[in-house]
């Protein structure tokens, strides 16, 4: 039982501070410049709600968001099946455990950039192996450079080979946390395994997956480099993702008032799928 | 049993297979990789690690990662130790807000407040120092760190806390030389995740820096660009990117899973 003391502020204080430093101030230079118009010299005029009505109205934002969730579902829906049943088929216990973990949690391990600049090498269609093995040996037409669909493919097979891991880790440390008890009872009922996983083993797992879906959830919404190294938002631009677009208007345009109304708009997104998430799997322990 | 052991040997593989064509392209000279496919260097080559080693541009980038990965660790655990003792053990005003609000710093879209964060820094006369780029990372580290370390802290009894008290203990010496020694893997565990995510972030480290903390990752995107583009240099120094993140995750390897599990949501 947790004791009511509001001096445990004090414990806090270093962390807000510093976590405040971080978010508060450039989030209020980005609401300042969401309401106004610069013609460059740091001359500020207001703007009012525009950039916001502009945003909202605009064909490219709904076509970057649409591709950014399309994106995230594809990852979600692929990654979190995936991690579990691999998770499922891991060793528990053993000289294999932690080699199999370590190998796992290499990929999450690389800098970003490296990731994309390495898949970009690897696909490529006459010198990369993957690209070579599609290309000369299967006899399939694959150049994510010019066709979008095989581009597609590949900024989803990337973030699979980056990010199914965490997932893989996360339920798996779920899966050890469960007694041997639970398995022998389940046993002398004669339960099948499917009965195991769905009444033992996906219930114990559902506080580490809580997390690993809002986790894949934010990292995938918010992905910018590994696409942006890989694909550079194209061809054309079917894979130009939420933030992506985003950095072109930004830096690309220097368009700042309309680039930090979107970026705010991107935010509330974000922040409202989550907390969304957060509620819905988190509901039952509330009580 | 046997049958099973195939999913993760499938999975292994494929998640290795980028990572050796990384690898095999690091021993190979750029006029190899241009001309064709080989699954192995033909002439093998260890001119691509000299230039690295050799040439100071390439080798402080290494140092100036791992210079301000490690002082984002050390910042990140030192304030989220005692942040997380008050989570896990006692409740005030407004703790479970709080504790949300630390989430969401890891959702607004960085893309964007890049810029702000260049301005920030610069204002208090950090830009380009290795202290930048570590206070810019706490951002996404401390809440992380938090979260972990507060899972491990329920997991000891509050026994602990009332008997060193009654013993005579004052706060600052129990929790230096009884608590944290309690909870010694749960600290390895959330320094691993501070290192790991500052370690990968790029985007933050590159806008706060110039010449001085530039970061290796920064240095690699430079070279691609303005020496044409020198492959094999390229995949040296990638696969050179991977060397620390494994070093560390061999001496965690025991605590990575328990990491997470005992978090709290």
């Amino acid at each position: 039982m947790k004791t009511e003391n509001q001096k445990a502020w004090f414990f806090v204080l270093p962390v807000l501070a510093l976590v405040a430093f971080n978010a508060l101030i450039p989030m209020m230079t980005v609401v300042n410049y969401s309401v106004q118009e610069t013609f460059g010299d740091n001359v500020f005029f207001w703007q009012g709600l525009d950039w916001f009505q502009q945003i909202l109205r605009s064909d490219r934002f709904h076509a970057a968001l649409g591709r950014q969730f399309l994106f995230t579902f594809l990852i979600l829906i692929i990654e979190v099946p995936l991690g579990i049943a691999i998770a499922l088929s891991m060793p528990r216990k053993g000289f294999w455990v932690p080699v199999c973990l370590v190998l796992m949690a290499l990929p999450m391990l690389i800098p970003w950039n490296v990731v994309g600049a390495m898949w970009n090498i690897f696909t490529l269609p006459d010198i990369g192996l993957l690209g070579y093995f599609l290309n000369h040996v299967l006899g399939i037409n694959y150049d994510m450079t010019q066709d979008p669909i095989a581009a597609w493919v590949t900024i989803v097979t990337m973030d699979v080979w980056h990010w199914t891991s965490l997932v893989v880790l996360l339920s798996y440390a779920g899966l050890v946390s469960i007694p041997d008890a639970y398995y022998q009872a389940a046993k002398i009922d004669g339960a099948t395994n499917w009965a195991v996983f769905r009444f033992i083993q996906l219930p114990k797992m559902k506080t580490v997956l809580t997390i690993a879906i809002l986790l894949r959830f934010m990292d995938s919404f918010n992905i910018y480099t590994e696409p942006f190294v890989l694909t550079g938002g194209g061809p054309g631009n079917s894979t130009t993702l939420l933030s992506i677009d985003l950095v072109k208007i930004a830096l690309g345009q220097f368009d700042l008032g309309p680039a930090a109304a979107m970026s705010l708009i991107y935010f509330a997104i974000t922040l409202l799928v989550s907390w969304l998430f957060y509620t819905l799997m988190t509901k039952d322990d509330l009580n | 049993m046997q049958k099973r052991s195939i999913v993760p040997i499938v999975y292994i593989l494929f998640l290795m297979l980028p990572i050796y064509w990384l690898v095999a392209m690091s021993f190979k000279t750029t006029n190899e990789i241009l001309s064709g496919f080989s699954l192995f260097p033909q002439t093998f080559t260890l001119d691509n690690y000299k230039t690295i080693f050799t040439d100071p541009s390439w080798y402080w980038g290494y140092i100036n990662s791992i210079l301000y990965v490690s002082i984002n660790t050390v910042i990140s655990i030192a304030v989220a130790l005692p942040a997380a003792y008050a989570f896990s053990r006692y409740r005030f005003l407004g703790d479970k807000q709080l504790f949300f609000w630390l989430l969401t710093n890891r959702m607004a879209p960085a893309a964007v407040f890049a810029l702000p964060f260049f301005q920030l820094y610069s204002a208090v006369e950090l830009f380009d120092t290795h202290l930048a780029v570590a206070l810019a990372h706490c951002l996404f580290n401390i809440p992380l760190a938090v979260w972990i370390l507060e899972g491990f802290m329920g997991g000891v009894p509050k026994e602990l806390d009332e008997t060193a008290f009654v013993d005579g203990y004052s706060f600052p010496r129990f929790f230096a030389t009884i608590f944290i020694p309690s909870i010694k893997a749960g600290v390895g565990v959330a320094a691993f995740f501070c290192f790991m995510f500052s370690w990968v972030e790029l985007l933050l480290a590159k806008t706060l820096t110039a010449v001085a903390a530039k970061p290796i990752a920064a240095t690699m995107t430079k070279t691609a660009s303005s020496a044409g583009y020198e492959l094999g240099l390229l995949a040296a120094a990638g696969t050179l990117t991977i060397i620390p993140g494994a070093i560390v995750i061999w001496f965690v390897r025991n605590y990575i899973a328990k990491g997470f599990a005992m978090g709290r949501v």
